[in-house]
Formats: structure tokens, sequence, C-alpha cells
């Protein structure tokens, strides 16, 4: 099942609606990547609030997803661990290192938002401004 | 015992199929959500390594009622390669496939037994046992 991914401004929000294979996951992070790319996006957000379990492969390719996003520019931000799916992480032994995590879109998109002014703040210093094309 | 679910493991969407299984058979068993899902994780790692190292095998579902407990059992059985060196295999981070090492170690912590047997060029099998107390 193919996951939709959409553009809001210059952010990608991805929304797992169903369980999804591993094949479904791999195609999730080409097809995110791809777009990071295309669109010259400014954040990223995964939602697997509906996602039914968080083995060592889903965790790992959320990593590599924010990862692989980081190069490119754009921070991630997952939504949001359901408290049993981090207890079974917790077990597994993985964790979320280096990756934003929040609890649901808002908070997500309030996250990259404040990113993204610290970011332009350093480019621009205060009183200085950039046209573009 | 009437609950009890042969599933079998061949494909990406059987490794789906044998977590949500899992799930309907520990919530039969009267199991919290949270403690489905614990289990659910743990039959996905033992699946997805079914495939990955023996390409087919199968998991069978059913619950015992010990005493005053209740539990999930789970066998996962395969006739596949083997495990050449299973005490390695049972470490965090150790991986022959590129994984991240944490499959078996992670399935054994996420459940109350565990047990690995595995036979170079015969096969490997997971007995696995998930409790919870009758009230």
């Amino acid at each position: 099942m193919e996951v939709p991914i959409l553009k809001q401004g210059h952010y990608l929000i991805a929304s797992i609606q169903s369980a999804l294979t591993d094949a479904d996951l791999s195609q999730l992070r080409e097809a995110l990547i791809e777009r990071v790319g295309r669109f010259r996006s400014r954040g990223v957000i995964v939602d697997v609030t509906a996602l039914d379990v968080m083995d060592s492969f889903a965790v790992r390719t959320l990593r590599d997803i924010a990862h692989m996003a980081r190069l490119r520019g754009p921070d991630t931000v997952i939504l949001a661990t359901q408290p049993e799916l981090a207890f079974a992480m917790v077990q597994l032994g993985l964790t979320l290192k280096g990756v934003a995590t929040a609890l649901d879109l808002e908070e997500g998109l309030a996250f990259l938002n404040q990113r993204g002014e610290g970011r332009l703040e350093d480019r621009h210093p205060p009183g200085g401004r950039l046209d573009r094309g | 015992m009437a609950d009890e679910r042969r599933l079998p493991i061949a494909a990406d969407v059987d490794v789906v199929q044998a977590r949500q299984q899992a799930r309907e058979v520990a919530a039969g068993a009267g199991f919290t959500s949270g403690d489905q899902t614990v289990i659910a994780a743990a039959i996905s790692e033992i699946a997805r390594n079914i495939l990955m190292y023996a390409k087919r095998g199968e998991i069978i579902l059913s619950v015992v009622q010990n005493g005053d407990r209740q539990g999930v059992v789970v066998v996962a059985r395969d006739q596949g390669p083997g495990i050449p060196d299973v005490g390695r295999a049972l470490q965090d981070g150790y991986s022959t496939s590129g994984g991240l090492g944490l499959g078996l170690p992670g399935a054994r912590r996420l459940m109350d037994e565990f047990e690995l047997t595995s036979v170079a060029g015969k096969g490997t099998t997971v007995s696995m046992k998930k409790w919870r107390r009758l009230t």
C-alpha cells in the first residue's frame, strides 16, 4: 500500500494510514527523499500513529529517512509514538536517536517553523533581507 | 485448544498478516493493547528472519493455560540453512544480513520465554511465550 505524501507549502507530510510491509516502508523512504529534492522542501513530517507495529525495520527506515533528508537540508519530525509502541521500541533496543518527535501535526509544524526561522536568521542577520528571483 | 493458527510465511505481506493475527490471538487471550503490541513486534522480528534467511516457513500461534496464568505461544519454524552460531545470533548488534542485529535478542527481551534450536542445513525453530495472570 502506497503512503500518500502531501505537499504543504515548504513541507512534505507523509501520513501512514495502515499496516505497512517492509517493501512499503522502503518505497516511502525513496519517495520522500526524491520529493525533498524535487520540491526543495524545508521540512518533512512522517505520521506513524496508525502504524501497527514499531519493529526494528520500521525504526531503521524512519531513521534513514531523517538522516537522508538532513543531508539535503530539511529536518524530519516523526509523529507520534504511542506509549505502547515506545515500550516495544525500548525493549527491542531501538531509539530514534537524533530524530525529532512530536505528538501531533500542530506540534510538528511548530517545531519545523521554529527551526526554519532560526535558520533564516542565520542566513540573514537582523535588518538584512534577501529578495529572491 | 481451539485457538491454534498456522500462518505460512513466504512473503512480505505474510509478516504483516502474522503480526495482525498475533494481535487478535493476544486480544482474545485477554492481553492489554500494550502487550498485544509487544507480542506483535516480537513476531514481526521472527517472521522477518524466516523470510530473510530461510525464504519460507511457518508460525503457529496458540493460547495455553497454566494454573492461574494464560499465555500466548508462538512457534516459528523453518527448514532454512540454520544458524551456525546461536550464541552470537542472540547478541545485540550481530547480523549477517546488514540489519541492525536486534531481531532475535529484541524478540527475546519482549517475550517472557524464548527458546531457539537450530541445526545447520536442517532449519531453525523459535518458541516464545508471553504470560499474563488471570485475575
